[in-house]
C-alpha cells in the first residue's frame, strides 16, 4: 500500500520539491553518523536550492564524516494544508526523517520576511518553538545569515546565532557540540561552552532592560558572555572550502545554473545598502581558481549555464583575465554566461557584448535616485552621462528594453528628487528617438519603486523610514510626470516594506508578535497570494507593539542599539561620518580611491583589504 | 536518432515532462556525451521523449530519442555512461539505432493499482468488468478549448482485472495511445463516475509496453 506521504503528492503543485533524490544530493547510512543536522531555509526549494551560501554550508557539514546534513524547505501552502490535515510532521529530503528527529536544526535568513516562515516550519515540524521550550541537547536551533546581524527579533526562538561566513565557524560549532553529546552536557553548557565560538551569539546570556518610553537602557550580560560579537571571514578565499559537486535539482529552480562567487565584500560604499557593508572587508578569488571551479562546476553538474555573481561583479579586479579564458571555454563547449550586477563602465559594456552575444536581453539600471545630489546622498556613484551613454550604445545595438529601480523616502528626499525619475526616464526615451535601430519594435521601459527601508550596520541605521501614506503621495506624484506610454510603472505596495522596517532595527519585543502572527496564519510573507497584512497588524495591536516605534520615529545617534552587540567590522564612528557626509551632500570615493577607514580591514590577519 | 529505453520509477515519477528533458540533457553532459543542438534563435540540445506522461505515472517503456554530436560511441557503452550519470528512478534499460517510427505507436499497456484502505468490496472485480464492457462509456476531458466529453470504449482495447490481495485491485489494460490518446487515468475517471461506491482510496498508474497498431511491441 502506497503510504500517506506519497498519496499526498499527487494532490500538490511541483511535488519534485519534496521528494529528494537529486543529482549530487548526500546519502549516509542514519546509523553510522553521530551528528543530524537538519539545514533549513526559510522559503521554497525553488527559492532556497538557488541559495549558494546553504550549498557551501552542505558541503562543509557533509565533509565531516560523522555528521549528515540534510536540507529541509518550507512547503508551498496547498502542501502544508495536507500535511496539516493528515498530521504529517516537517521532513528532511534526503531521508525523509522528520526534523524533529535531528540534533541540529540550521536556518539561513537572508531576508526578514522570512521570520514568520522560520517559526513556521518549526511548528510543523512538532519542535517547540520557544528555545526555552526545548531543554536537552536535541534540537538545538541555531541560525545564520545576513538577518543574524540584527537577530534580537528571532531571539526568543533560536538558541544561538553564528554571525559572518561559515566555512570555518560550522565546523566548529559541530566541534562543541560532538563533545556535547559524548560527554552528556546539559543544554546550559553547551551554549556556555558555544558561546566562546568566536561569533556566536546565544541570546539567552543577554537580558535587554528598557527605559519607560520604550527605548533600549542597557543589556545585561551574563557571566563569562562576550561584550561583542564579531562575525566571522574567510581569510584567504582561494584556499577556503567550495564544493565543485553540487545538488544539481530535478525541477525547475528560480536560479536553475551553476554560480560561481568571484570575490566577497564591496568596494563601493552605497549608504542605503546593508550587504554592502556587512560584507566587508573585499576579498577576492584568483582567475585560475575560479576558471578551475567554474570549468568543475559545469562538468560536475551537467548545467548548461554559470554566472558569476558578487555584490558588483565589474569591481572584481581579475574580471578580464578570467573572462578571457572562461569566454572561450564556454563558448566550445556551447555553455552560456552571465555576468549580472555590472556597472555601466566600458569594459563592462564591451563584456555584455561579448557574453550577449545570442540573446539581447534587457538592459538594467539601479540609479536608486532621481537627480544626482541624492545619489551623491546615497554614495551611488552612477552619474547620468554613464547611463545615457550606455543606453546609447544598447539601443544603437538593437536593444530595446530597459528597466530602472529606483527607491523612494530616502534621507533628505524632496519632491523635485521624485520628478527627477521623470525626468531621468524622459531623456532616455528622447535618446531612443535619436539612436534606436529598431524602431518598429518600441522601446519599452519598466520602472519599478521601492519604499526605502533602513537597514542596521548602515550609514542609515538611524533614519527615519517615511510613512507609507507619504510613500505612496509620493509614487503618485511621480505616477502623474510620466506621459509617455511605453513606460510600464509598477510601484511595491508599502506594506511588506514597512514591516520589514519593523524587523530589521527590531528589538525582542518582536518575538511575541511574530509568534502570534504565524499562530494566526502568517507565513510565506514574501508571496503575494500568502502576505497578510491584515494578520500582521492584529497581532501588533494584540501584543500592544507600535510599528511606528521602529519606523517613522528613527533612533537617537547616542541611543543603545538593539544591534549594538553585534560588530560587523565597519566602526559606529565611519557609521556617524559617512551620516555627516550624506547630509552634506558629499560622496565617499571607493575603496580603491582611498581607503575611508570603515574599520573592516582589522578582520584580515594577514592579507591586506583588497589586495 | 539514437533511442533510450527508460523507466521512471521511484521517487522519478514526480518529474515533470519539461523537468525531465532538462535531466537528461544534464545527465548527458555529466556522461560527456554531447547532444546536438537545434538550429535556431536560441539553440537548445535535441533530446525528445515520446507519448509526455503526467506526473505521478510510473513507466518501464518510455522512449527518449537523442542525436550525438562528435565520434559515435557504442550503444552499449551510451547506457552505461548515463546510468552512472542518472538520479535514482531513471534508468536506461536498452540504447539502439534504428527505431520505429513514432507515428507507428499506437497502444500502451498499463497497469492501475487500486488501494482500498478497508478491503477490496467483494464484488468489485465483477461490476468493474461489466463496465469497461459497456458499448459507450463517457468521461470528462479537460483539454485546451475546456471541458468535453470523450467516449473511451473505442480506445479501449483487451482488459484485464486481478485482485492481488485484501486490499489491491489491478486493472490491466490496453489503451490507444496516439491520434487520439487515452489518459490511463479516465478508466478512473469512469470508475469514480460510474461506480462511486467502488472509487478507490488510492490509485497508482504504471505504463508497461508499447503497441504498434498490429499489436506488435514497439521499440
Amino acid at each position: 500500500m502506497t503510504d500517506r506521504k506519497q498519496r499526498l503528492l499527487p494532490t500538490v503543485q511541483k511535488p519534485a520539491r519534496y521528494t529528494g533524490g537529486e543529482w549530487g544530493e548526500v546519502q549516509k547510512e542514519k546509523e553510522q553518523v553521530n551528528i543530524r543536522v537538519a539545514f533549513c531555509f526559510p522559503d521554497t526549494y525553488e527559492i532556497g536550492m538557488s541559495n549558494l551560501g546553504m550549498r557551501i554550508l552542505y558541503g562543509v557539514m557533509n565533509e565531516q564524516p560523522d555528521v549528515w546534513c540534510e536540507r529541509v524547505f518550507a512547503p508551498w501552502g496547498d502542501m502544508e494544508a495536507a500535511m496539516r490535515r493528515e498530521a504529517l510532521p516537517l521532513w528532511a529530503l534526503e531521508s525523509q526523517d522528520p526534523v524533529k528527529d535531528f540534533d541540529m536544526i540550521a536556518f539561513t535568513i537572508g531576508y526578514e520576511m522570512a521570520y514568520s516562515n522560520v517559526l513556521n516550519m518549526l511548528d510543523l515540524a512538532g519542535v517547540p518553538l520557544h528555545a526555552s521550550e526545548r531543554t536537552g541537547l536535541k534540537n538545538i536551533v541555531f541560525a545564520g545569515g545576513v538577518c543574524t546581524f540584527n537577530p534580537e527579533p528571532l531571539a526568543d526562538f533560536v538558541d544561538f546565532f553564528s554571525l559572518g561566513e561559515g566555512e570555518e565557524s560550522t565546523v566548529e560549532i559541530l566541534n562543541v557540540y560532538r563533545r556535547a553529546k559524548a560527554e552528556n552536557w546539559s543544554k546550559e553548557r553547551f551554549l556556555r561552552e558555544v558561546a566562546n565560538v568566536p561569533g556566536m551569539y546565544v541570546p539567552s546570556l543577554y537580558t535587554p532592560v528598557y527605559e519607560p518610553d520604550g527605548r533600549l537602557k542597557e543589556i545585561v550580560r551574563s557571566e563569562g558572555a562576550p561584550e561583542v560579537v564579531t562575525k566571522r571571514i574567510v581569510q584567504n578565499l582561494d584556499t577556503a572550502y567550495f564544493p565543485t559537486k553540487m545538488v544539481v535539482p530535478s525541477t525547475e529552480i528560480v536560479h536553475d545554473r551553476a554560480n560561481l562567487e568571484v570575490f566577497r565584500g564591496c568596494i563601493r560604499g552605497c549608504r542605503f545598502c546593508q550587504a554592502g557593508f556587512s560584507c566587508r572587508p573585499v576579498r577576492r578569488k584568483s582567475p585560475d581558481v575560479l576558471y578551475r571551479q567554474a570549468t568543475q562546476l559545469l562538468e560536475n553538474s551537467g548545467n548548461n549555464e554559470i554566472t558569476l555573481s558578487s555584490l558588483s561583479t565589474s569591481d572584481y579586479k581579475g574580471l578580464r583575465e578570467l573572462t578571457d579564458a572562461l569566454i572561450p571555454y564556454c563558448e566550445a563547449h556551447k555553455y552560456s554566461m552571465s555576468v549580472p550586477s555590472l556597472r555601466a563602465d566600458n569594459f563592462s559594456r564591451e563584456l555584455m557584448e561579448r557574453v550577449q552575444a545570442v540573446r539581447k536581453s534587457g538592459l538594467t539600471f539601479a540609479p536608486e535616485a532621481g537627480t544626482q545630489r541624492l545619489r551623491d546622498v546615497i554614495n551611488k556613484n552612477l552619474q547620468e552621462e554613464e547611463i545615457l551613454s550606455t543606453c546609447a550604445i544598447a539601443f544603437a545595438g538593437g536593444w530595446s528594453h530597459v528597466k530602472l529601480y529606483f527607491m523612494l523616502g530616502l534621507p533628505t528626499e524632496t519632491d523635485e528628487d521624485v520628478l527627477g525619475i521623470a525626468e531621468l526616464v524622459y531623456k532616455i526615451i528622447q535618446l531612443w528617438k535619436e539612436k534606436g535601430v529598431n524602431r518598429k519594435r518600441g522601446l519599452s521601459i519598466r520602472l519599478a519603486t521601492a519604499y526605502f527601508v533602513p537597514k542596521p550596520h548602515t550609514p542609515f541605521q538611524w533614519e527615519k523610514q517615511i510613512t507609507p501614506q507619504e510613500y505612496l503621495r509620493r509614487c503618485k506624484l511621480l505616477k502623474e510626470h510620466l506621459y509617455s506610454k511605453c513606460v510600464e510603472y509598477d510601484y511595491h505596495s508599502p506594506d511588506l516594506s514597512r514591516l520589514e522596517a519593523v524587523f530589521a532595527r527590531g528589538d525582542r519585543r518582536l518575538g511575541p508578535v511574530i509568534e502570534e502572527a504565524v499562530r494566526s496564519g502568517a507565513r510565506l510573507d514574501g508571496w503575494d497570494e500568502y502576505f497578510r497584512y491584515d494578520l500582521w497588524l492584529e497581532a501588533f495591536a494584540k501584543c500592544s507593539v507600535d510599528p511606528d516605534f521602529y519606523t517613522v520615529r528613527g533612533y537617537g545617534e547616542e541611543e543603545l542599539l538593539p544591534w549594538d552587540m553585534m560588530d560587523v567590522g565597519v566602526s559606529k564612528a565611519f557609521l556617524r561620518r559617512e551620516r555627516r557626509r550624506a547630509y552634506a551632500d558629499s560622496v565617499t570615493p571607493d575603496c580603491r580611491h582611498g581607503c575611508a577607514g570603515c574599520g573592516a580591514n582589522t578582520l584580515l590577519k594577514e592579507a591586506r583589504c583588497d589586495d | 536518432m539514437i533511442r533510450l529505453l527508460f523507466e521512471k520509477t521511484g521517487n522519478a515519477v514526480w518529474i515533470s515532462h519539461l523537468d525531465l528533458m532538462r535531466l537528461f540533457q544534464r545527465a548527458f553532459q555529466r556522461a560527456g556525451l554531447p547532444l546536438t543542438h537545434t538550429h535556431g534563435f536560441n539553440p537548445r540540445p535535441s533530446v525528445s521523449i515520446a507519448l509526455p506522461m503526467s506526473v505521478g505515472v510510473e513507466s518501464i517503456c518510455e522512449l527518449l530519442d537523442f542525436a550525438l554530436d562528435g565520434e559515435p560511441v557504442p550503444c552499449g557503452e551510451i547506457r552505461d555512461r548515463l546510468n552512472d550519470a542518472l538520479v535514482p528512478g531513471v534508468r536506461i534499460l536498452d540504447v539502439y539505432e534504428d527505431g520505429s517510427k513514432l507515428k507507428n505507436l499506437a497502444w500502451l499497456d498499463c497497469c492501475l493499482t487500486l488501494e482500498y484502505d478497508s478491503g477490496v468490496p467483494s464484488d468489485a472485480a465483477e461490476k468493474l468488468g461489466a463496465l469497461f464492457s459497456r458499448p459507450s462509456l463517457t468521461v470528462e476531458k479537460k483539454g485546451k478549448s475546456g471541458i468535453s466529453e470523450q467516449d473511451i470504449i473505442p480506445l479501449l482495447g483487451r482488459l484485464e482485472l486481478r485482485q492481488e490481495d485484501q486490499n489491491t485491485l489491478t486493472l490491466l489494460a490496453r489503451v490507444h495511445c496516439q491520434n487520439p490518446a487515452l489518459n490511463p487515468m479516465q478508466l478512473l475517471s469512469a470508475v469514480e463516475r460510474y461506480l462511486p461506491e467502488l472509487a478507490p482510496s488510492f490509485c497508482r498508474c504504471r505504463r508497461v509496453e508499447l503497441y504498434d497498431e498490429n499489436g506488435n511491441v514497439f521499440r
